[in-house]
């Protein structure tokens, strides 16, 4: 009987192994560096790409592309992170670790997409926006909350697609769309594995845990209603066949832009805006049901001399402590 | 010397302990007193973190505050366990704040005149925002949105809650959009930035108010320090991402200390209130097949605040300082 349990036990555990190591050999192919990035895609899939730098304030992000570019016969805005494929280029690209500059660019050159009747193809692949002190004090905060909102605002299609890396904030900055893909390999969280794990586990040991946790693939976001379709990837991943990842990508995204031309701009606004207001689950509570009374300090003295291990709680629940932020 | 007890209250309002420990200036204070300086020191101005329901009792006209939506109540929609269970944790700061998330908010005047007031509660697991902080922000929006009264949103959160997932991330599109639709219907948003102030919070609604106030010494940023400690060495020099920083960086339109916050807001609110009705002030018909208005409200997103002249319009000029009058000796301290 107690091997049983014990067998069962071991066997769980070697489950759970195994899906850890899955996870995490998926997040580290999200981050294979020689996947396409933006830019590489665009070769494959545009006839014509046109650059546009500068965010017209302050400089022009290396590691936040946009431009204007001719796939299949339509006129598209793109903007997309771009990451180095060797040590030159990423140390160029700043590691694809955008500063305000980026996305102000973006934001600018959204702003043509509007005026101009061209559709936004954004392609998301970041760890997350530059932490230091130079992408702070300039405002990345700003730059970002300021392109999600417009991106709720736009009034011209969006399609987005999460390429690698869908990390924090700084992917989101991007990833405001009608549609939203995803590469079959890539991760989309709202903070790092390396970050949550150091919050919530007190060790970046644990990135593993945590990417389980978050449910970090495009196959879980997907199933969570965050991603609207997986994209699959060629081979061994995209990175073995870059040309043939590119393609899937522009059919799926060519198929998505038609559906979007065809519905009219107000509604397509107002759809995008409610499918973002309907975001994140929650239930009302049963007000006869036990209010979270805050407990006075003799009451739970009483409880504890009492040897109630347990204070009044919500059914079904139990006890904790309390942290969980994104930030200390 | 503090009475330890077995477990630490996390509610500023029922510290079993006599006196608190300035972090400022290492002073002892008596927290009665602290309480009437309303948990500011009155050594070194150190504001203490205090809870939503403490702001709120400061902000508004006495008892007019009329909460909404307080049975919201969070779920757990990945079965996050960490070293706890994210059930665990809720329940946890549900018994130490008596509230079922991080934000509360509802309607109630200042100086007489209607608001919509969103407020955060740091001690609720760090004033994280979840589907039903995101889901009360935007309420307060669309509150305000529809009476065509003033948003006011205090924050005091350490960004995203982690335990919801991408569902958190998703939070920043929620709030925004909301925050773009106030913005275009000409409905003021002043945003109060408390300690602290980070992650997605600051980097969503907290950064975009039409005047963004901070209290003193406020940390607030995007970047977190153990965030980054893991990514970045950088050395971080003293007064970083504080209040004044911020206010030195163009970002925080007026450091106000908490003794004044409330008639702060007040006079602001005789400056800016909307127009009666929606789209006044903004330009009519336009040219082309799209609205002119949204280009101008793109030029407003891409050059600044400066130079807007939808709310021209100076009818409510002059200091609305009017008072009800009533309120306690506590806040007006
Ligand atoms: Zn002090």
């Amino acid at each position: 009987m107690v091997d049983r349990i014990l067998n069962r036990s071991h066997a769980a555990e070697a489950q759970a192994d195994n899906v850890t190591a899955a996870v995490w050999a998926h997040v580290q192919q999200a981050r294979n560096l020689k996947r396409p990035h933006t830019l590489e895609l665009l070769k494959a899939m545009a006839d014509e790409f046109i650059e546009l730098h500068g965010d017209r304030l302050f400089g022009d992000d290396s590691a936040i592309v946009a431009g204007l570019a001719r796939i299949a016969g339509r006129r598209l805005v793109v903007i997309g992170f771009q990451k180095g494929q060797d040590t030159e280029e990423n140390i160029r690209r700043n590691f694809g670790l955008p500063h305000p500059e980026g996305y102000r660019k973006a934001m600018r050159v959204m702003d043509l997409a509007e005026r101009y009747a061209m559709p936004v193809l954004t392609f998301v692949d970041v760890q997350g926006a530059f932490p230091g002190a130079a992408a702070e004090e300039r405002g990345i905060a700003e730059a970002i909350a300021k392109s999600v909102g417009l991106m709720t605002r736009l009034r011209t299609p969006i399609v987005v697609v999460i390429t690698g890396e869908g990390g924090s904030g700084g992917a989101l900055g991007l990833a405001v769309g009608d549609v939203v893909l995803a590469l079959e390999n890539s991760i989309y969280s709202v903070i790092s594995p390396e970050g949550c794990a150091t919050i919530l586990w007190r060790s970046a040991e644990q990135s593993q845990l945590a990417a389980v946790a978050m449910k970090v693939t495009a196959g879980e976001q997907h199933e969570l209603g965050i991603v609207d379709a997986v994209i699959p990837e060629p081979g061994e991943g995209a990175h073995t066949d870059p040309a043939e990842a590119a393609r899937l990508i522009s059919e799926a995204v060519i198929e998505q832009l038609d559906a979007l031309g065809r519905i009219p701009l107000d509604e397509l606004v107002e759809a995008r805006f409610q499918r973002y207001r309907a975001y994140g689950p929650f239930t009302v509570a049963d007000r006869s049901a036990a209010p979270p009374e805050r407990i006075g300090i003799a009451d739970r003295l009483r409880g504890l001399l009492a040897g109630r291990a347990n204070m009044p709680a919500f059914p079904g629940t139990r006890r904790g402590g309390s942290s969980g932020h994104e930030e200390e | 010397m503090p009475v330890r007890l077995p477990f630490r209250p996390r509610r500023d309002t029922y510290p079993p302990d006599l006196w608190t420990k300035c972090p400022g200036c290492s002073e002892m204070l008596f927290n009665k007193q602290l309480e009437k300086t309303l948990r500011v020191c009155p050594h070194c101005g150190h504001h203490f973190r205090i809870s939503a329901k403490s702001r709120i009792e400061q902000l508004v006209d006495n008892g007019s505050f009329v909460e909404r939506d307080d049975d919201l109540q969070p779920v757990d929609p990945l079965g996050f366990v960490d070293l706890k269970s994210y059930p665990d944790r809720l329940v946890a700061a549900q018994l130490a704040t008596g509230l079922r998330d991080a934000a509360v908010w509802g309607l109630a005047t200042m100086g007489g005149k209607p608001v919509s007031m969103c407020v955060m509660d740091f001690g609720f697991i760090g004033g994280s925002m979840g589907a039903v902080v995101g889901e009360k922000v935007a309420r307060a929006g669309e509150a305000a949105l529809a009476e065509r009264i003033p948003l006011i949103i205090v924050s005091s959160s350490g960004g995203a809650r982690m335990q919801e997932g991408t569902y958190s991330l998703m939070q920043l599109v929620k709030t925004m959009g909301v925050v773009e639709r106030v913005r275009a219907a000409c409905v003021p948003f002043i945003s109060v930035l408390t300690d602290p102030t980070t992650g997605g919070v600051f980097a969503s609604f907290a950064v975009v108010g039409d005047v963004n106030i901070a209290e003193p010494n406020a940390l607030i940023k995007f970047a977190g320090d153990r965030v980054s400690a893991g990514t970045i060495g950088d050395e971080l020099p003293a007064g970083y991402a504080r209040a004044e920083f911020w206010f030195s960086h163009g970002f925080v339109d007026r450091i106000v200390t908490r003794a004044h916050l409330r008639d702060e807001i007040i006079a602001l609110l005789g400056f800016l209130a909307a127009p009666p009705v929606a789209g006044v002030g903004e330009p009519v018909g336009g040219t082309g097949s799209r609205p002119r208005s949204l280009l101008s409200a793109l030029t407003g997103v891409l050059v600044g605040e400066n130079g807007d002249s939808r709310n021209g319009d100076s009818r409510n000029g002059g200091r609305g300082g009017e008072t009800n009058g009533s309120r306690g000796e506590a806040t007006r301290g």
